[in-house]
This record gives C-alpha cells, structure tokens and sequence, in this order.
C-alpha cells in the first residue's frame, strides 16, 4: 500500500563530509512542495570523521516529534551501518552505496534494499577529489527525487537559486542531481511505496531553527549589544543576529552599525557586559547553554538584586559539566531559575515553536526593562539547532517598546527628591535613572550591597527585609506579566503538564493514547513564575503528568517552591538520553502507568 | 591620621572651575575607610581633576569591582552615577556600559586584588578591545577588605604585618597594560598629588584605554616596614621619569615656548598633554623601550612613576566596531526595529 506525504527519513554521514546542505536542500524540496517537515540534526562533538545523521520527518498529519524506527536509511556511513540498518522499520527502504557490495551478515529481509553505485558513478563524471566528494551527498538526493516521486524541477530551481552568483556551481550540481536521478529512474524500482505528492498543507508558514528566530527577535526587540562566549547549542544564536543585523541595522548613508557584538573572553564578561549596557539603557543579551549559565551566576544575582535589567538565552544541552554538549535536554531548569546565591530568582520564558522563540526573544526585552531585572529565555538544542515548519513571523508596526519606569530630565525636575528604589506605585518596582541625565538630580549608586529605598548603603536588618519583601512583590507583578500557559480540554479526568521541545511530539502522544482509551487534558507552561491556571489545571484533575526532558523532574520541583502543590500529586515521566523525547516514550510510560497500577483507563470509567 | 589632609578642612573658600562649579560639586559622601588610606588620597585627586578639568559631574559615569579600593567610586563626584559591580569584574560592565553610551566620561577603580588576581582576564581583555575609559588600580599589594592577605602585585619578599614574607613573583600591571596595547599607562602614588592629578586629568581626555597603577598604602595591612608598599617605602624608591602637565586649550600658547627639554601631546579635545622629560633617554612614544624602562627600573629597586607609555590618536572600541554616532541608549525605535515589511520578506527567504 502505497503511503503519501508521511515518512521520517534519516541520512547516516560522516561528519565533515558536505552532507548538510544536500539533506538540507531535501527536506526544503519536500517543504517546497507543500508537505509539513521538521528536521533533526544528530551530531557529534567533533568537527571531522565522526558519525552524524539528519533525519526529516515529513508528516501531512503534523506529527513531528522524533521517531526511535525509521522508514528510509540512507546508509553512507560504513561505520555507523550495522546500526543503523536496524533502525529501520519492518517495510522501511535502505538506500546504501552499492559500489563496494556490503557485508552478508547485515542483510535484514523484512526491509527492501536499494543499492545505488553512487561512488561509481561520481567517478565517472567528476575529477577534482572536492567534489567527488560532495556530490556523493547530491547524488543520493537526486535518486531519492526519482524514488520518492518528487517534482525534480523543485531540487533544480533551488539549487539555481542557491548558487545564484557563483553560477559555474550550478550547471555540476543539477548533473549530480540527474545523475542518481537517472540512474534511480533507469535500474530501480521507482517510485517506492512511500512517496510524496503536492499538497498544500504548509500554508504561508516558514522553516526556520529556533536560535534564527531567536536572534531575529532580538533584532525586532532592539537589541544593541549582543555579548557571547561560543559554546554549542547557542552559537548559532549570535551568528544569527550578526549576519541579520549586518544587514537590517545598518545606516544606510554613513554604512554605521546600531548594534555591536562582542565576542567576550568567557561567559563572566558576556553577561558583565550586558549588565553594564541594561544599567546605561542599552537592551543588550548573550546567548549561552549551561556552563556559561553556571558561570553567569554570580552577575545574575547582581542583576536581580541590583535591579538591572538583562536578557538570556540558555539553549539547554546535555549535562551535567560537559556532559553531551550536542545533545538535547531540558536540565537547566532549576540552575536558571535560582542562578546565584542567596535568595533569588528569575523568571524564565519557555518558547515551543521557532515563532515563538522570536515573540519571546522580542517581548523579553520589554520585560526585562519593565521588570528591571534578568530574563532567561530557555529553549534547547532540539528546538535552537533544527529547522523546523513555523509561523511566519510577524510586526505589529504600531508596537511600541515598553522601556519601563526610567525618569528623564523633565521627571527629575518635577521630583522633590528621589530614591531609586522607592516603591511609588505600590508594584514593586522603582523608577530608574540612566547616567547623564540631570546635573544634580536622580545618581545613585548601583551595587550587589544592601541599600535602603534611597540607594544608600546599609546594613539595617528593616531595610534589608523591607527591600527583600519589595522584590518579591516586584516578583508577583512580574508574575502578572508573564505569558500564560496554554490548556487544552480533551474531556480527561488526568491531565498532562509539559514545556518547551516536549510540545513537538505532544500532539502526536495525545492522540496515540486518546486511542488507547486514555484521554489527558493537556497544559502547556510557556513562563515562570506561573500563572494562576496552572494551579486551577493541578486542581482539577485526579492525576497530573508532568513530562520532562531532564533526570531530577526539575520543574515539578520548581512548581512546587512557587505555587506550594504537593508534588506526589504529580507523576513525572522523565526522559534525559540526549535525543528529544519521542511520542512512543510518552505514550509507553503514560500506558504503563495505567498498566502498573491497574487503574482504568479513563475512557473506560466514563462509559 | 590621613596622610593627604581631606581638602574638605583645607579649602575653605571654594574656587569655582569654568563651568562655575565649585570643587565640593565634585565631592560625594565621606569616605568610610581607614583614616590614613591610601585610596581616599587618589579619590581627592580624582576630585580635584575633575573639578579642574571643568566637565559636569553628572557626565561621568563610576564604575568599580570589589574592595576597599572600589568602594571609593561613593566618595567622589556625588552627582554621577556609579556602579559598584562585582569582585574583578569591573572591567566587562565598564565595556557594556561603553558601548552604550559613548558620550560619558568613564572612571574604573579598581584593587590589586580586583584587577591583577580575580580580574586579570578581564583586566588583559578590556585593554585589548580599547575601551575609552580612564582605569585607576589602588594599588596595595594586599587585599585590604579581607584583611591583610597577600595580593598578587605584591613583591617577592615584601613582608606582611606579621613578618611572614610574600613567596611569589608579582604581576605588574602596568607592564602588562604597556604589552597588552593600553594608549596611556601611567604610575603614580597616592601621596604624590602634584603628579596624580594632572595623571588623571590626562587619562580622562585620552582617547582609548588609560591605565593609572597608583601605588596607595594600606594602612592596616601593609604600611610596616618590610612592605614594598608602605609610604616610606614608595617615597625612598620613586624615580619619576614624565611629568605630565596638562595644559587647557585657552592657556596654550604661554606654555609651549618653554624649555627644549618638553614634548606637547596634543589630546583629541584640543587641549595639550606637557610632558617634561626627566629622564633624557626616557621615549613614551615607543612601547618596547617604554616596557624594557619599566622592568629595568623594576629589577634595581626602583619605582618608576609618571607617564610611561602614550599613543597618540589612539582608536577604541566603537571606532573599530564602527558604531552609530549617536549612543545605543539614544537610538530610537525606528533606528532599532526594522518594521513589519522588511519581516515579510525574511519570512519569504525562508520557504
Ligand atoms: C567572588 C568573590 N570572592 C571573594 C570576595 C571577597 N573579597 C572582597 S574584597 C577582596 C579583595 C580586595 O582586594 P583589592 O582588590 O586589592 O582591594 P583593596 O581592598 O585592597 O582596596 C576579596 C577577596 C568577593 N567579594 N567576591
Ligand atoms: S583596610 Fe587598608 S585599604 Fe582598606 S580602608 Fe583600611 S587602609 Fe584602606
Ligand atoms: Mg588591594
């Protein structure tokens, strides 16, 4: 039976060998043709000769979480390929370089295998080592054009559109593409059972990673500074509004930058700088993952304390220490939330989606300046490194910044006497001052020091407790401002509590249990501290699931410090190998949990 | 007893400067540390600079680590806004606070222990990215707030109140500053205030990173004898090597036909650095002399002081990131946000 439009493919290379903008041109051909994809990079940390594999999982139904088995292997890796022939579903293709034959021991008979001589045919057409080597990777793609039945002129326009300039490129590469195309067409069995057709399933939505969106959002949030420390899954967060802002902020008569990215000597210094900028009235931010955030911590109670404000990005990876640094997780929850000693805190934005990675990214630096204090936006490798279909983004140009409570000259002038840290409006949050503004009136002194509501040094238990007691009223009109969890009803007497990546294959979950007999309510958390309706969603239901990617069910934790539920009442399925978590892992546990402790499923209490 | 008098007591009739302001509009709350400090004596020079240099108070900017040293950005020029961050990392909020905005004039102070032990990365990489700032170290050779330890300027020998001496080699910042590529690294002593301020004075209207190592005895921890950081000390072992003298813009003229042995250094305010040359063979234009000079100098026992290395027309920070002209802090939402069509067509780029 032939099946349309819903398969994951995965890519098996070797790191370093030009794989990815070929298996990125795939999946951009199957998007182009209308059919929802999302992208997963798996890969080492090593610049050359290590195993890495691109999976694109193209689903009309929009399930786009990671699936464990896999429908196409596309084996070019010899040392990866007894593994990942068994990744294959039971049907699944197997595309392999058949110009070398292959070991006996490895045939699997539940699968079809199709060998392509591709090492064969780039020989004969192509001399120069560099691109024999790179266009294995075209050839391939191009057989799959024919395999999978897709529209070639797709794959043709972009490769023209791509290497638009270097024109000599492109005339090599649509051989290479016809090449296997060609040969698919002519010696294999074409087109296989899973095949993609043009549909219009994708809309007017885009395919973009999550730090792209992110640093886009900074840029349309206004951001000037970005000061970072390189470190894997961020990166791509600076280089992102680099290349972005080189473009889109630059004066086009005097060619002078309105933003600056600084490369810092180490994470300390990157958030030191952005600290420096948010207290002269600069939005600044840097983007980090877990060592930098631990390094970060002694500034960010500077910050909290201090009141400055600040942006983060923490795109999570894999700890603890170095841990698996290109692999995902969801495990800083706790060191973000209570980054640096004492008693504070921080708020965190949690997005889902590349769209709302560039909302979030935006509406932070709003909110740290009305806030005055830190922000964190948390995403993660999964959703900061992989291209995925999103929203498009959008502008409303009648949004105005939100700079917060800063008092200009004509402020201070009407001002009998001021006290930065005064709570005049009865919302925890005093009135700033940026320096230079008035000859005489509104310095004061910023320092990590106890002050009193006049910014004045002292040491006084009362004013201490009552600047303390301050911020954490500061920190319930903070909460107010706070994107709201999303709830969806499915008529489930449990419910099902999740965040940030765990959202990709929740659709997929819910529904796979829904015809298990086991329908959850679900609750999307997007911030903290949290809203009222995550306490009412905990209230209202027998059982809670709480789905982490992490192994100590941080955020059960972290519900618990701020809404003060007991936390037996929430059950965690915990998932923390690296990968982001897949629909079946959820299912299965969700089952299980049924299973072990022979409750009824829900449905079938109703009926 | 402080060694130099507060000027508070000794200036009863306060001058105004050419902006009408009178040295106490440069003052700030009374200082809190030991009678007898070191720092509080830069901080007066600081004062007394700022007030003769005639610049607003409100239009510089304080920024400090942790320690005694950075807590004195308190005691000068009350009317400015200071920032008083985190141990040893004075240096990257003074860089984001920069960038900002361009137009303050910005004051580090920093400690030994601030800037040559928990800061020294920051110190080496503020200097490399040529922030305009004038950056004072106090400098104690001790850790002065927590009481008496060893600091890495420290010399090797030099004894601690308790007679124990110090084991390891020393960091000399301004050697460091000279090789890292400072515009302007100077050496001065607290108690020298004829050669402080007009230091000072310099290393505000320098354009670039301008460092002053200001040798300040703690008089707690480290005044006794056997410190090579006690007044006495200081006092016996100083060889002065440039004068520097700054001279305003009106006053020029009378100056520059003085004697052969003064060089004029323009600063990009128009006004000119005077620099006597007490030393015949001492070149502050040439960074390898100006270091080999310092570390000679160094290894006989003496202190050299005064204006050790100046590049003239020196770049910073924003010249070489080629920044807007008007200040991050200013730019206005329509400079910063570029608007909903220009989104359309990213979004088009992505499908
Ligand atoms: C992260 C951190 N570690 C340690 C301290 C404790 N501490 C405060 S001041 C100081 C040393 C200050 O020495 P220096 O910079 O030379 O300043 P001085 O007091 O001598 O002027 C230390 C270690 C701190 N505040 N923060
Ligand atoms: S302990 Fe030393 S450095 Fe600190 S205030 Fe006293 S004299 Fe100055
Ligand atoms: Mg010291």
């Amino acid at each position: 039976m032939t099946s349309f439009n819903e398969f994951v493919i995965r890519f098996a290379n070797v790191n370093g060998s030009g794989s990815a903008s070929a298996n990125g041109m795939f999946a951009k051909a199957v998007f182009r043709m209308g059919i929802p994809v999302t992208t997963r990079n798996i890969f080492p940390s090593n610049i050359q000769g290590l195993p890495t594999w691109f999976e694109v999982r193209a689903s009309a139904r929009e399930y786009f979480g990671r699936r464990d088995k896999v429908d196409i292997m596309v084996a070019m890796n010899a040392e990866t390929y007894k593994e990942d022939v068994n990744r294959l579903e039971s049907g699944g293709y197997l595309i392999y370089d058949s110009t070398r034959g292959r070991p006996r021991e490895l045939y699997r008979d539940d699968v079809h295998e199709i060998g392509i001589p591709i090492t064969k045919l780039i020989l004969a057409e192509f001399s120069d080592p560099k691109q024999r080597q790179l266009f294995k990777n075209i050839v391939y793609v191009g057989a799959l054009s024919a395999l999978l039945n897709m529209e070639f002129d797709v794959l043709t326009s972009m490769v023209a559109s791509q290497y638009r300039g270097k024109d000599k490129l492109i005339q090599p590469n649509i051989h290479a593409l016809e090449l296997g195309r060609n040969y698919a067409l002519k010696y294999l069995p074409c087109p296989m059972d899973i095949q993609v057709t043009r549909v219009d399933l994708v809309g007017d939505r885009i395919l973009v990673d999550g730090n792209e969106a992110a640093a886009l959002g900074a840029i349309y949030g206004g951001a000037t500074l970005c000061a970072w420390y390189p470190i894997t899954p961020s990166t791509s967060v600076a280089d992102a509004y680099e290349k972005h802002a080189s473009r889109l902020r630059v004066d086009s008569e005097t060619k002078k930058k309105n933003f600056a990215i600084i490369q810092a000597e180490d994470e300390l210094s990157a958030i030191g700088m952005v600290i420096g900028a948010g207290w002269n009235g600069a939005r600044a931010f840097t983007a980090t993952s877990g060592p930098g955030i631990s390094l970060m911590n002694e500034f960010l109670g500077l910050a909290y304390f201090a009141e400055v404000p600040a942006v983060v990005f923490d795109v999570q990876r894999a700890g603890p220490s170095t841990g698996m640094p290109t692999r995902t997780q969801q495990s800083d929850i706790l060191s973000v939330a209570f980054a640096s000693h004492g008693d504070t805190k921080h708020p965190i934005l949690l997005p889902a989606t590349p769209k709302e990675c560039f909302d979030f990214a935006a509406d932070a630096f709003d909110l740290a300046e009305r806030i005055q204090s830190p922000v964190i936006v948390m995403t993660d490798l999964e959703l900061g490194m992989n291209q995925t279909l999103s929203e498009p983004f959008q502008w409303d140009d009648a949004r105005e910044y939100d700079r917060g409570k800063v008092l200009n000259f004509e402020d201070l002038e009407q001002i009998e006497r001021y006290g930065r840290y005064v709570d005049v409006d009865g919302d925890g949050i005093g009135y700033r001052t940026l320096p230079g503004t008035h000859p005489t009136k509104g310095s004061f002194f910023t320092r990590g020091s106890s002050r009193n509501e006049w910014a004045v040094y002292t040491e006084d238990a009362q004013s201490y407790i009552h600047n303390m007691d301050r911020l954490n009223k500061k920190w319930e009109t903070i909460r107010s401002l706070m994107p709201a969890s999303e709830v969806e009803h499915r008529n489930g007497r449990a419910g099902i509590i999740y965040y940030g990546t765990t959202t990709t294959p929740m659709n997929e979950s819910l529904s796979l249990l829904d015809e298990n007999g086991i329908a959850l309510n679900s609750l999307r958390i997007r911030s903290y501290p949290f809203g009222p309706e995550v306490a009412d969603f905990i209230d209202a239901h027998e059982k809670i699931f709480l789905v982490e990617q992490n192994r100590d069910a941080q955020m059960k934790s972290l519900i618990s410090f701020d809404l003060g539920i007991d936390p037996k009442k929430i059950v965690s399925i915990l998932y923390y190998g690296g990968f982001s978590i897949s629909a079946d892992y959820i299912v299965e546990e969700v089952t299980e949990h049924y299973v072990v402790n022979k409750l009824p499923r829900l449905r079938e209490v109703e009926s | 007893m402080t060694f130099v008098p507060k000027p508070k007591a000794r200036h009863p009739l306060l001058k105004t400067n050419e902006i009408g302001l009178t040295r106490r509009d440069y003052e700030a709350i009374v200082s809190t540390l030991c009678a007898g400090c070191g720092h509080d004596s830069v901080s007066a020079a600081v004062i007394q600079a700022c007030h003769e240099l005639s610049i607003p108070p409100h239009q510089f900017a304080k920024v400090s680590g942790i320690g005694c040293s950075s807590k004195t950005p308190s005691y000068f020029l009350g009317n400015a806004h200071g920032f008083n961050s985190v141990h040893g990392r004075m240096p990257s909020i003074a860089t984001g606070a920069y960038l900002a905005n361009k137009e303050l004039k910005y004051i580090g102070i920093s400690g030994d222990g601030d800037s040559a032990s928990i800061g020294l990365g920051q110190f080496a990489h503020i200097i490399r990215r040529k922030v305009d700032m004038c950056y004072i170290v106090d400098n104690n050779g001790t850790y002065g707030l927590t009481k008496g330890q060893f600091s890495a300027t420290n010399d090797m020998g030099s004894t601690s109140k308790r007679g124990v001496p110090n084991l390891y080699a020393p960091i000399d910042l301004v050697s460091l500053a000279i090789q890292l590529g400072a515009s302007f690294v100077a050496r001065s002593f607290s108690g020298d205030k004829q050669q402080l301020i007009p230091l000072i004075k310099a290393a505000v209207l320098h354009k670039g990173f301008a460092f002053i190592d200001v040798i300040s005895p703690c008089v707690m921890f480290n005044n006794h004898e056997g410190s090579t950081k006690s007044y006495s000390h200081v006092r016996n072992h100083t060889e002065p090597v440039v004068d520097a003298n700054l001279i305003m813009p009106r006053d020029e003229i009378a100056v520059e036909y003085e004697e052969g042995t003064t060089i004029s250094v323009p600063m990009h305010d128009g006004s000119k650095l005077q620099l006597r040359k007490l030393s015949d063979s001492y070149e502050p234009n040439d960074r390898v002399s100006a270091l080999t000079y310092v570390q000679k100098a160094q290894e006989e026992g003496e202190i050299v002081t005064g204006l050790l290395f100046l590049e003239e027309d020196a770049v910073d920070c924003h010249d070489i990131l080629g920044t807007s002209d008007t200040p991050f802090n200013g730019l206005a939402q329509e400079n910063l946000c570029p608007g909903a069509e220009k989104l359309v067509q990213i979004n088009e780029s992505l499908r």
